[in-house]
């Protein structure tokens, strides 16, 4: 009877893991024959690879660029994304703490971060320049601006709705507002923080492309504006590609971390 | 026996857009030390506010509360408060959980964490103390909870519908549990409560309690005349049924 039992299992976790095989092939699949199709049609000249560019001439951009400055360009926009990123999660954090903290200040600004946060907050980047200044500073305040506003309202949403009654636990031993805060409603929210942190992730790179696009002299942003100005399409391909690999490193970086977070502190 | 908390005329009223309401109207009672009391009353009739008065969480619109005879003016070391959920942080382990109010105090000393090692081994949760809350049962957690609330070493346990979240099987358990914990630290215990014959098997004395705003219906004494008294052995008493008929009409005469 058991072994039956056990060959039953087997099975599931037999079909379970072709499944995810399957998956994942398939991807691999879709992805290859896109840049076969691209190639093959580049090459029988359906499409002009001078404007859509080539898997193969992509891949000769890369390595000739990788011995030139190339490394030099990823690693101002991994810089500018990293620090608008943490800047914007931190500030956010800490401005959403001092507003929960104060239900006067935070009835008094709702309707200013409402505002704040359906505005396109790339409006802003020539006021951005003229008042930080045409450089780094301007790209690390234009992926501040774009991630600030959100980490404010989630993390102040996270924070209000904390359960009441886990605060009134911890205010029959006589905790004060501090404590309630440092005990309770923050690590209640650690969960809210890593949501936040993932979705910042995302917005801080979109502030640093736009402010590169900006005030270019260094960055993937300036070398996807560079290309397409001189309608090297090649370059503008292969830095938006490298683009898309850093964006899902950074991506998958958060989840191992807050797997790494889960494991270690049961936070849910 | 002395007393040891005494409510002289306590009246709360809260404040809010529909008006003004009033929960409690001159409550005045004294609680025996040691003795475990109930409050029960119709719902919504300001019961929880009495507990959150006495704890210190509300400041009450009139009246005074004494503890040993001195006047009870702030939150009080000598009080606990069990609310009607267990409330475990789950991000903290079960002997983190039971370490919140001794934190909150800024009372972990030698012997403070002594004190909780001893309750621990006492009453089973050594053995549990680095599993988090959700590795555990319902009435796992309430014991968690008891003991979280034992660890500042209160005088008087509140407990407000502390069992009310769970279902009938385990709350019978975590009643008889509960109790036995309770007297065995010879605790003085006020507990508020809709379940009637949950207060007779628990309690020396049942207040009954009017509908908003809240006085005193009416207040009986119970006593089982047994050695080893436990809640499920109440509940088999013949006299049970009598306190319950009594206590019955009287809530329901308040009614009609």
């Amino acid at each position: 009877m058991s072994r039956i039992v056990l060959s039953e299992r087997e099975k599931y976790l037999r079909d379970k893991r072709r499944y995810r095989i399957l998956v994942v092939v398939t991807q691999l699949g879709v992805l290859i024959s896109f840049i076969m199709i691209w190639e093959v049609l580049a090459n029988i000249g359906v499409i002009d690879s001078f404007i859509t560019s080539k898997p193969s001439k992509m891949v000769t951009t890369f390595f000739k660029m990788m011995s030139q400055d190339l490394p030099e360009h990823i690693w101002i926009t991994c810089v500018e994304t990293i620090v608008g990123f943490l800047l914007g999660t931190v500030l956010g954090t800490l401005i959403a703490s001092i507003l929960w903290w104060s239900p006067f200040l935070s009835r008094v600004f709702a309707p200013f971060l409402v505002v704040l946060n359906s505005l396109p907050k790339v409006a802003l980047g020539p006021v951005i320049i003229v008042w930080v200044g045409a450089g780094m500073p301007a790209i690390i305040t234009m992926a501040l601006a774009i991630s600030i506003v959100v980490t404010i309202l989630d993390m102040l949403n996270g924070f209000t709705r904390t359960d009441k009654n886990k605060i009134k636990m911890a205010q029959t031993f006589g905790a004060n507002k501090w404590q309630v805060f440092t005990k309770i409603v923050f690590p209640s929210n650690v969960s809210t923080l890593l949501n936040v942190v993932k979705v910042n992730i995302g917005l801080s790179m979109v502030g640093v492309i736009t402010g590169e696009f900006l005030v270019s002299k260094g960055g993937l942003g300036h070398l996807i504006v560079y290309g397409g100005q001189v309608f090297q399409l090649d370059l503008v391909m292969t830095s938006v590609f490298i683009l898309a690999i850093l964006a899902s490193i950074m991506y998958y970086g958060i989840v191992l971390l807050e797997k790494l977070l889960c494991l270690k502190g049961k936070w849910k | 026996m002395r007393d040891c908390l005494k409510l002289e005329k306590i009246t709360k009223t809260y404040q809010d857009d529909n008006g003004e309401t009033t929960a409690i109207k001159d409550f005045s009672y004294d609680f025996k030390k040691g003795h475990f009391t109930s409050i029960i009353g119709p719902s919504g009739c300001g019961k929880s506010t009495l507990l959150s008065v006495i704890c210190g969480l509300e400041v009450p619109t009139s009246g005074m509360i004494y503890l040993d005879n001195s006047k009870l003016t702030t939150k009080n070391n000598s009080i606990g408060y069990m609310l009607q959920k267990d409330y475990l942080l789950e991000f903290r382990t079960v002997y983190k959980n039971i370490l919140i109010g001794l934190e909150i105090k800024k009372n972990m000393n030698v012997k403070t964490l002594a004190y909780v090692d001893a309750l621990l081994r006492k009453y089973g949760l050594f053995e549990f103390k680095d599993k988090y809350p959700s590795q555990l049962s319902g009435g796992m957690r309430q014991r968690v909870a008891l003991i979280r609330t034992l660890a500042t070493n209160p005088d008087i346990l509140l407990l407000d519908e502390a069992f009310s979240a769970l279902d009938y099987q385990t709350r019978l358990l975590v009643t008889d549990d509960v109790y036995q914990i309770i007297r065995a630290e010879n605790k003085t215990a006020i507990m508020v409560t809709h379940d009637i014959p949950e207060s007779i098997s628990m309690s020396d004395e049942v207040i009954v309690l009017t509908k908003r705003p809240s006085t005193i219906s009416q207040v009986y004494q119970i006593s089982f005349d047994m050695d080893d008294r436990t809640p499920l052995k109440c509940r088999e008493h013949p006299k049970f049924t009598t306190y319950f008929d009594a206590i019955w009409q009287t809530l329901n005469g308040g009614t009609s």
